[in-house]
């Protein structure tokens, strides 16, 4: 929650004034850039995202270097959990992702 | 991009270090806070105790919003999704966070309808998904998740979804480190300022620490090296008898911080005139609840909240701990009653609580330690 995790910019979703889609490791979610009109970003921004909404725009290394930290304080598998849990960007049942609370975040 | 298991610059993190013992003056001893959370677990994990010189203690801050919620909080929550009509949802961090008759978790195994979201635009769709429902979030965070529950108030609003509300505990991280400060057994000597935090609200809102209380702050990234070098920074300015405001974490943190999520934190939320913080006590004007405007999407308006008041398990120091005056192991039942497996305060549940982060490596390693030397 407090730990940003960085994304890649793939696609702006069109149609939407401010979804687009993310790579984080891999793993391609939808998640909101509402809170980054000022900056413009573009496909290929990298930005760092809390709870599904991207707060400021970052460099690659930047990036890998956050990805590092997760990985280092044992929260990137929470964080890839939180990812997972955005909206997939095939939405055949939108409401699927909503977890029946399976488990908690901080595991 | 991949996860690398290592430092960066580990030659770097040797020099920073050598340059702390050369700039530490023997004959004090510091005490710096770090405010946020996120440095706290950073802190413990890399082991940057063992680093620095023994004259300079972390002292660790409220920056951890699971925290310092009180836990009439979570009861006044789980008390609105008593109703069988309301979905509680909330993140997965609130989940194992006990209430007086247990976590949300622990109720929903009872059968109270609760639902992990990863993201408040989540909650919004569960309540279009579910029109006969209706859809509490638990709202909870610094300015990190503010925002994003701001403009999602924003968009039920516009949408008119009337199946939906907020229960707002989002806090604020100024008011809190001016109570630390006007705290009669505190001293501190400098901050270590909240990253993330800070990539919201800016550098500036600090600068009355600087000024007023002559404090050094120095923002910070999250590595090792990033805690290294803002030690060092605010070593630099307490040798020099200065109290600024300093941004080590430049290549992530804008100086005005993000000026579209302030306009929506500010369209939507207004100062409450005081919230209790868990440790800390009544601190004036240090949370958020909306705005009039918002008011029909305000479950604490929508729905009668009992204002349960819980003090703290007697045995459970989580308000010296919280506040730097005790140690985690310091606590009475810190490892024997008190574990992250069975949490009984709150600083034990979150992984960025400091008993979570002191049990999860200082605990483990000395344990380990006992087990190798009985051994050998």
């Amino acid at each position: 929650m407090c730990l940003a995790i960085p994304g890649k910019i793939v696609e702006l979703v069109p149609a939407s004034e401010t979804l687009a889609v993310v790579d984080v490791v891999g793993v391609r979610r939808r998640i909101d850039l509402a809170l980054l009109e000022n900056e413009h970003p573009i496909v290929g921004d990298w930005v760092l995202i809390h709870v599904g909404f991207a707060m400021s725009k970052i460099s690659e290394q930047d990036a890998t270097e956050q990805m590092n930290t997760l990985a280092m304080l044992g929260e990137a598998e929470a964080a890839m959990q939180e990812v997972r849990g955005y909206d997939s960007v095939a939405e055949a049942q939108p409401d699927a992702h909503v977890s029946q609370g399976t488990g908690p975040r901080n595991e | 991009m991949k996860f690398v298991d290592e430092f960066r610059d580990p030659e770097l993190i040797h020099k920073t270090a050598e340059e702390i013992q050369r700039l530490a003056d023997p004959a004090r001893h510091y005490r710096l806070m770090e405010v946020c959370g996120g440095h706290t677990h950073a802190i413990y994990r890399f082991g940057l105790k063992d680093i620095l010189p023994s004259n300079i203690e972390l002292i660790h801050g409220p920056g951890c919003p699971v925290c310092v919620l009180p836990m009439g909080r979570i009861d006044d929550g789980l008390s609105i999704a008593q109703n069988s009509n309301v979905i509680f949802t909330a993140f997965g961090d609130m989940m194992r966070v006990p209430g007086t008759h247990g976590s949300p978790l622990e109720h929903k195994a009872r059968g109270m309808d609760v639902r992990i979201v990863y993201s408040p635009a989540d909650a919004i769709k569960l309540a279009k998904a579910n029109p006969e429902k209706h859809v509490m979030f638990f709202a909870i965070g610094f300015e990190t998740t503010a925002p994003s529950t701001a403009l999602v108030l924003q968009r039920a609003k516009k949408e008119n979804l009337r199946n939906f509300s907020i229960f707002c505990n989002h806090v604020t991280i100024i008011p809190a480190i001016r109570a630390i400060l006007d705290s009669p057994d505190m001293r501190i000597d400098g901050f270590i300022g909240p990253g993330h935090v800070s990539t919201v609200i800016g550098c500036r809102p600090y600068e009355w620490i600087a000024k007023n209380e002559r404090k050094p702050i120095v923002v910070s990234g999250f590595e090792p090296l990033d805690l290294l070098q803002s030690i060092v920074m605010l070593l630099r300015q307490l040798r020099a008898g200065e109290s600024r405001v300093e941004n080590q974490y430049k290549r992530v943190v804008p100086w005005e911080g993000n000026i579209a999520a302030l306009r929506a934190m500010s369209d939507v939320f207004e100062l409450r005139p005081y919230f209790e913080w868990r440790g800390l006590g009544f601190i004036s004007q240090s949370a958020l609840r909306l705005s009039e405007e918002y008011a029909e999407w305000d479950s604490e308006r929508l729905f009668a909240i009992p204002g349960i008041r819980v003090t703290d398990p007697k045995a459970a120091q989580c308000g010296e701990v919280l506040k730097g005056v005790l140690k985690p192991a310091q606590c009475k039942l810190f490892g024997n009653e008190c574990t992250p497996e069975h949490p009984i305060g709150a600083l034990m549940v979150s992984s960025e609580g400091s008993c979570a982060a002191y049990y999860n490596y200082e605990h483990r390693k000395a344990a380990l330690l006992t087990s190798l030397g009985a051994s050998a």
